[in-house]
């Protein structure tokens, strides 16, 4: 023992040691699930992982080879529209709840977004079936978009909310000094400094999105042919997954596991171009992470 | 007193403006902002309590007195930033013979122009943005016009020779103390007639403040400034008038350099000689 060290200390310094081991061991557990994802749906699908699998169509049923092409343009349109409807609505409700923190109305409108992250994928997959599907006669890419866009609110409006309640009051403050009108600090000044903040959230709900597959089942429906009508059924890697994976032929089966992996490779790398291009130009000095 | 001079060249021009005579008014001679028995509140705890005191024309105001005497409170109510951050207030302010609350608030912060505690640049904008941006949002757009104005408001702010060459870096890529003569530069640029400096270099090193220091010397030739401070003998160097304030109230408001050497009331003189506060 050193001089001047009594056990306590070295008894504080072991539990300082075990605690950061801990740490460590649940930020690895934590992290371990994805790349166990990742390199398994690789491992499984890279049989089917080749050119073909991106720009051709699925073959008939008994033949092999082919790809999903039309599913991954699908994913591509349904999380389009997803985000026209979804987008804009979350974004100005995220400002309105920012804005008017303590509001009665706020409040309310803040409890039920929170409600509606926990209603079940399903149940808003009717909710678009009703009000888009039986109107129109028919399962759509446009009922798949409402149906995705709905899903995406709850999480898109409260990052923005959140985001935009971490600007420091300083900076709120001092553009107001200025005598610029209100709406326009928040516009100007407070949206743009939350912004990297805000497009993790809004990448967030497209991931989200992105994977879902019991909305669209009954609104989007899933196509076995190339279309990019939006009044029409429309293809989904998510859909994809969930009938080849299914299906009794090995051959198909791997075709699922490498849709899956697609599906995650697509989703990571929309999420490292956009928080490259909203890194801008000067990272790090607002509240992104 | 070039300045002074064009001034009132100006002024005899203009003629009727004068009242009485063409010669230079006397420093503080004209009323630019005054208060009467003004209270403050946040919620139902009172901030401040019945403080009146004028403002003269081209002076600088210094605002002293132990933390939460209300300082702070009463340089935001000038503005109608205390509004802001929830506070209501009773009793009149005036700016140029009319009340602040007839004033549209947008209007009324372009005429009286605020720098805070601590610098808070625009994290997004560049450091030509920041200075801009008061312009910019309001409507300016002609980049002419806007670069002579963002080159005069950092000429003015002493910090145009340190950021000539790196107008399109961050603002607050800067240091503590640039980034204040940024936060300065952009309340210059709407042109404001009063400027509220809340502790302007209290975040700042004694190099830093002795720049913005100098900096107000040189800015009350044209503008009004009130300035809070804890620090005494920033507020001796810098202010012509002094206020003490004390748990709220005005305790004493006179020359500064009375106030200083020979403060009336006994809680100034205890509180200037260091036995409290």
């Amino acid at each position: 023992m050193k001089a001047g060290y009594s056990k306590l200390h070295y008894w504080r310094k072991s539990k300082s040691a075990i605690t950061t081991a801990l740490c460590v061991f649940s930020a690895l557990v934590a992290v371990v699930p994805l790349f166990l994802i990742f390199f398994y749906s690789l491992s499984q699908g890279i049989g089917a992982l080749n050119l073909d699998f991106f720009i051709k169509m699925p073959k008939p049923v008994g033949e092999s080879g082919g790809g999903m092409a039309n599913a991954i343009v699908g994913t591509a349109i349904l999380l389009g529209l997803g985000s026209l409807f979804g987008l804009p609505v979350s974004i100005m409700a995220g400002i309105y709840l920012a804005e008017h923190k303590h509001g009665t109305f706020a409040t309310i409108v803040r409890f039920l977004t929170d409600v509606l992250s926990g209603v079940p994928s399903i149940v808003v997959g009717v909710v678009a079936y009703i009000i888009v599907v039986l109107p129109m006669k028919r399962f759509s890419a446009l009922a798949g978009g409402v149906a995705l866009g709905i899903l995406m609110i709850p999480t898109a409006t409260r990052t923005t909310e959140e985001m935009l309640l971490l600007v420091p009051q300083s900076i709120r403050e001092a553009a107001l000094a200025l005598g610029i009108a209100r709406w326009k600090v928040t516009l100007r000044v407070i949206l743009p400094t939350a912004l990297r903040g805000i497009m993790t959230g809004i990448l967030l709900a497209l991931a989200r999105a992105a994977g879902e597959t019991a909305p669209l089942l009954f609104t989007a429906l899933g196509n076995r042919f190339w279309s990019t009508d939006i009044g029409q059924p429309i293809a989904a890697l998510s859909v994809f997954v969930y009938d080849y994976a299914k299906a009794p032929f090995s051959d198909w089966n791997r075709q699922a596991w490498a849709a899956a992996f697609v599906l995650i490779f697509l989703i990571t790398v929309i999420n490292v171009t956009f928080r490259f291009v909203t890194r801008g130009r000067y990272a790090g000095t607002g509240n992104g992470h | 007193m070039q300045e002074q001079a064009t001034a009132i060249d100006e002024t005899v021009e203009k003629g009727p403006l004068v009242i009485g005579s063409t010669r230079a008014p006397e420093h503080m001679s004209e009323t630019k902002m005054s208060s009467k028995n003004v209270e403050a509140y946040f919620g139902k705890s009172q901030a401040l309590f019945g403080i009146s005191l004028d403002i003269p024309t081209n002076s600088v105001v210094a605002i002293i007195g132990p933390s939460g005497c209300g300082k702070s409170t009463y340089l935001r109510c000038l503005n109608r930033m205390h509004e802001v951050a929830g506070g209501s207030r009773k009793g009149s302010i005036i700016l140029d013979g009319e009340d602040v609350d007839s004033y549209d608030p947008v209007v009324l912060r372009r005429r009286v122009g605020m720098v805070f505690q601590k610098p808070n640049p625009f994290p997004t904008m560049s450091i030509f943005d920041n200075v801009a941006a008061g312009l910019r949002l309001n409507g300016t757009t002609k980049k002419k016009a806007l670069e002579e104005i963002v080159e005069r408001s950092l000429r003015q702010a002493a910090l145009f020779d340190e950021v000539k060459d790196i107008l399109d870096r961050s603002g607050v890529s800067l240091s503590g103390g640039q980034q204040q003569r940024l936060c300065i530069a952009r309340a210059l640029a709407v042109d404001p007639e009063v400027i509220l400096m809340d502790e302007p270099a209290s975040a700042l090193d004694p190099i830093a403040t002795a720049k913005i220091e100098e900096l107000i010397q040189e800015l009350k030739k044209n503008y009004t400034i009130v300035i809070v401070t804890h620090n005494m003998q920033q507020a001796a160097r810098v202010s012509n008038l002094t206020a003490f304030f004390y748990l709220g109230k005005l305790i004493e408001f006179d020359e500064t350099e009375r106030l200083f050497t020979s403060p009336q009331k006994k809680q100034t003189e205890d509180y200037i000689t260091g036995r409290f506060g």
